[in-house]
């Protein structure tokens, strides 16, 4: 079976189509001839040209939720659209919050499994997926089998986003099923946390704190490390479980993936968690005690020292060339 | 109120993991211990559960009757634990994974079902949602607090920009992110008292779910090639002798970012 079809679920960020939304259309039109986009929210005549130009001809429009939840409703609009025979051989979904919530609703509406953190795709005669192992050291190839189309959860910057130069997608207006109780989660407030600097998967710089700085206070020299080169902070997994910094921060297996010009990772020792997310970057800056630390395996500059010696030195000299 | 909380019962991350070369599926021998992101699932779920009359229970499906992982949160406070043991089990996917786990949980008739976000060894996240949709439930993910308003729950959820306050009925399904609370440890009476708390183990069977639907039978997917990837070189490491900012200072220079 070819890959006629990829639908690509489409998420809305400040200005648009979010990055990873253009990065899937991307390597959508390289897998299959035909690719659609599913998207919602009461802005979604607005994306259309820019799904369009990246490759999309249509978007299923599931309209603004009310303040539900995606799950639930993507979901069930995406499923009504496939019982009605019209099934795409596949379905790549971003690793998102709410990517997840629909993949996994979508999952077992249609009784099919999900490949999750997907970082690149084969096609074939049927569409097979990779995924890191071991923090990428190994790579796992995987495929769908029995009938059905294959929902795919795909890590962000796994592909570089190319424009088509398509023109605007068709926008079709689609319908959610009534979902009962299951559909009851309600969005009462949104609140956005301010942010000064570039966002941590959008950064040029970051600049990432671990379990080496000691303690809670001491992740401000990672912040004004960053601010200085202006960059984004990040936070290896054993400083977010330990309650330092909040998970937005994390970089790793269960948190984000950047892949940023220049990465500084203070105090981490390189959990295979931690290099999955990061070793992709154009340059690794390491300082850690431990002349051992996995994370030098993969440092292009690795400073065997003490943080608290180093980054303060680091930034006054930062601050000294002004 | 009834809490149930999922637990995954892993190999310690600690140790080195492997592959099993004939069936490309994790090596899951030796002891198992309770999945570090389950801690803080365990902890908010004894935090909700203050009340006279309310019970914390673990849900959780592992090889060979294990339950030295289960005993962990135990003795963190919980009062009773299901077991999901069964041979034909080997090799589920996260769906079939979910089927069992819900209909496992179904037996504790909860008013709240808390599991981590995901796991630490197959971290493929999308299990608990899977649950909620084959249980007929809503679900909120990635909650950083979690509070009871009635028969609600009210949740901080995590998102791209900053977090969004969901109101939820319940019973409803809620995962928590790390690092949401602090877990305790385990005291000396807790962990004696551990020991002696009920396990129900339970098998496909009684679940009354049919063998064929589960395990490697039942999984719609199937890893076709392992191999070693490309492994990333390491440049110059050099121990720091007081000059180590002005190495740092000089790459990033000739990287032109300063």
């Amino acid at each position: 079976m070819a890959i006629d079809k990829v639908w690509v679920l489409a998420e809305a960020g400040d200005a648009g189509p979010t990055p990873v939304t253009l990065e899937l259309l991307t390597e959508a039109r390289s897998v299959a001839g035909t690719v659609e986009a599913v998207a919602w929210g009461d802005q979604t005549a607005s994306l259309a040209g820019a799904l369009g130009e990246y490759g999309a001809t249509t978007v299923y429009d599931v309209g603004d939720l009310g303040g539900a939840l995606p799950g639930v409703p993507v979901a069930a609009a995406m499923a009504a659209l496939i019982s009605r025979g019209n099934a795409p051989d596949a379905i790549l979904i971003p690793a998102t919050y709410d990517g997840r919530d629909v993949a996994g609703r979508l999952s077992v509406k249609l009784d099919r499994p999900v490949l999750t953190n997907v970082t690149g795709l084969v096609a074939g005669d049927s569409l097979s997926s990779q995924h890191p192992l071991f923090g990428g050291s190994h790579t796992v190839t995987a495929k769908f089998t029995g009938a059905g189309p294959g929902i795919f959860v795909i890590r962000a910057k796994s592909f570089a986003a190319e424009s088509a130069g398509g023109g605007a997608a068709a926008v079709v207006a689609t319908p959610v099923p009534e979902s009962g109780a299951s559909n009851a989660a309600k969005i009462v407030e949104r609140h956005v946390e301010e942010r000064s600097g570039p966002k941590l998967d959008e950064a040029a710089v970051v600049v990432s704190g671990g379990r080496g700085l000691g303690e809670a206070a001491n992740y401000a020299l990672i912040e004004e490390l960053a601010k200085l080169l202006k960059g984004a902070a990040g936070a290896s997994r054993a400083i977010v479980d330990a309650g330092w910094v909040p998970y937005s921060h994390q970089v790793g297996q269960t948190g984000k993936t950047v892949k940023p010009t220049v990465y500084v990772a203070c105090g981490i020792s390189g959990a295979t968690q931690h290099l999955v997310g990061m070793k992709g970057s154009k340059n690794i800056i390491a300082i850690n005690k431990d002349q051992e630390a996995p994370i030098f395996t993969v440092a292009d500059l690795g400073i065997v020292g003490d943080v608290h010696k180093v980054l303060p030195a680091l930034i006054e000299a930062l601050k000294a060339k002004g | 109120m009834n809490i149930v909380v999922c637990v995954k019962q892993i190999p310690d991350p600690a140790a080195p993991a492997a592959l099993d070369p004939a069936t490309n599926t994790l090596v899951r021998t030796g002891k198992l211990i309770m999945d570090d992101s389950d801690n803080y699932g365990v902890e908010m779920a004894l935090q909700l559960a203050g009340g006279d009359g309310d019970t914390v229970t673990l849900v959780s499906m592992a090889p060979g009757g294990e339950t030295s992982g289960l005993r962990t949160g135990l003795a963190m406070g919980a009062a009773n634990a299901i077991l999901i043991s069964d041979d034909a089990l080997a090799g589920s996917d996260a769906l079939g994974t979910a089927k069992v786990l819900a209909a496992a949980i179904a037996r504790a008739n909860p008013d709240l079902i808390v599991m981590a976000t995901e796991s630490s060894d197959g971290y493929t996240g999308t299990l608990p949602v899977q649950v909620a949709e084959l249980m007929g439930l809503p679900s909120v993910t990635f909650a950083k607090s979690i509070a009871i308003d009635g028969s609600s729950v009210r949740v901080e959820r995590q998102t791209e920009a900053g977090f969004d306050e969901v109101v939820c009925p319940m019973p409803a399904v809620v995962t928590v992110t790390a690092g949401v609370v602090e877990p305790r440890y385990p005291s000396f009476k807790g962990i004696m008292a551990a020991k002696s708390k009920p396990v129900d183990n339970v098998t496909v069977a009684d679940l009354g779910i049919d063998a064929s639907q589960v395990g490697a039978a039942g999984s719609g997917q199937e890893i076709t090639d392992v191999s070693e990837a490309e492994s990333r070189g390491s440049g110059e490491i050099v121990v720091d002798e007081g000059d180590g900012a002005q190495r740092v200072v000089a790459f990033l220079e000739q990287l032109k970012v300063i």
